[in-house]
């Protein structure tokens, strides 16, 4: 199992890459495009500002070649978002993988959302074994607004697509480097699949 | 529904944890590592280190228990004490840790607060505000608590919060290490004027304040350190009683 972790400069990559050593697997983190296309599975983390990590993106030529990927890919937080068509955050496009649009939480909840919310109408292989309700950890100001791509959905003020599916790309809004045992499912279905 | 959260606190000197703790089936009670392990499987949903190493040795050790930390823990967890540069908090963000709090640093050169929510996202900057009534006027106090300013608690959460932190870590030296409860008046005053998570430390000593913090003080998490480590309160027991009192937990 060749597992790379795509480095670009934004995130907390170190917590990804422990979760998987937990799981045996030993991912090397990369921003080489000739690693990241021989690779078996790939992760596309994300922490921080949509415009600036997009621009990073830019910089390494990486827009283009994780569009064109075929082997299977999960976007973790802003690295979901990312994949999405635009966010609302900086007035940023997106790499326009997932065919929705992320938006800001309005303020009649707190932004961000800080800690431990459901998940539920978990629709992927990407869930096996994962309950109905189960508990994941988020950090996150801006949310993707639904769309047929959704398998997964959580509530917070509203009701938004905490995961996402296109063929060969996945996205999830929480981190399942950081939702205990539940979470290293999710990260053990990922390398299955 | 987003959950309200338990986090234990551990003071940590030289990488070691400090102040008795009073675990069973602990083969070193000292070791951070082993007490965030047992933690997490107790389900605290978050774990802060509390940095008090007098000596830059001291602190260099806490990057390596943070790098441990983060390779056999999977749940959140910030690190603070006497962090004041950017350079710091991305050694500290790039060794595991989610979350950095940052206290007299920022009171000292608020601009800290901008830089760090700017490189790092407001997501993991924690305004850690030490405080008491002064003539009913609620001071923020710097070095623990030690040396009083004129700053209000209010107009420095409102500021910190413009500034760009993510959540406001709020101990009442009136009520820290009494065991009388939070200072729920205050906090829910913070938590109606602020748009930002609210912790609340300073004073458990019962479960009855956690439900108090959480109903009356309308905090979104709740910090405390001896009543978990003397096994006073279990954690998986507080959460159970939460839950009867329709607080939503995390079980």
């Amino acid at each position: 199992m060749k597992l790379v972790i795509i480095n670009y400069g934004a995130g907390n990559i170190k917590s990804i890459q422990f979760a998987f050593k937990r799981l045996g697997v030993d991912a090397i983190l990369s921003n080489n495009p000739e690693t990241i296309r021989a690779a078996d599975k790939i992760i596309f983390p994300g922490v921080g500002e949509a415009r600036s990590a997009m621009r990073m993106l830019k910089e390494s030529g990486l827009d283009k070649i994780i569009p064109t990927l075929k082997q299977p890919v999960l976007g973790i937080c802003l690295g979901m978002q990312l994949l999405c068509k635009y966010t609302e955050e900086g007035d940023t496009k997106g790499i326009g993988v997932f065919n929705t649009a992320v938006k800001r939480f309005s303020n009649v909840v707190k932004v961000p959302q800080m800690g431990w919310n459901v998940i539920n109408n978990l629709k992927s292989d990407l869930f096996k074994g994962v309950k109905e309700n189960e508990y994941m950890y988020l950090v996150h100001s801006y949310y993707a607004e639904h769309c047929d791509e959704t398998i997964a959905k959580t509530d917070y003020g509203v009701n938004y697509a905490s995961a996402l599916q296109h063929n060969n790309f996945y996205g999830v809004q929480f981190h399942p480097e950081k939702s205990s045992t539940a979470g290293a499912r999710i990260l053990q279905n990922f390398l299955n699949l | 529904m987003l959950t309200k959260r338990i986090i234990p606190c551990l003071d940590i000197k030289n990488g070691r944890t400090v102040k008795g703790v009073n675990f069973i089936d602990l083969r070193d009670a000292g070791d951070p590592v082993e007490l965030a392990k047992q933690y997490a499987n107790q389900g605290a949903d978050e774990l802060v280190f509390l940095d008090i190493s007098a000596t830059l040795e001291g602190r260099g050790t806490t990057l390596d228990m943070v790098l441990r930390v983060a390779e056999q823990v999977n749940i959140p967890f910030t690190v603070g004490g006497g962090i004041s540069s950017v350079e710091h908090v991305d050694a500290l963000l790039q060794c595991g840790a989610d979350k950095v709090s940052i206290n007299s640093s920022a009171v000292k050169r608020p601009e800290l607060v901008n830089e760090l929510s700017n490189k790092f996202g407001s997501q993991c900057v924690v305004v850690a505000i030490d405080a008491k009534q002064i003539n009913g006027q609620w001071k923020v106090h710097l070095a623990g608590g030690s040396i009083p300013t004129e700053i209000d608690l209010f107009e420095w959460a409102k500021e910190v919060e413009t500034r760009g932190a993510g959540e406001i870590l709020f101990t009442s030296m009136d009520h820290d290490g009494t065991k009388n409860g939070f200072a729920n008046e205050a906090l829910s005053k913070l938590s109606e004027t602020l748009n930002i998570p609210i912790i609340a430390s300073g004073g458990a000593g019962s479960v009855q304040h956690f439900i108090d913090t959480f109903e009356e003080g309308k905090s979104d998490a709740a910090l405390a350190a001896s009543v978990f480590h003397f096994g006073e309160i279990p954690v998986p027991k507080l959460k159970e009683a939460l839950k009867k009192n329709n607080i939503s937990v995390r079980l």
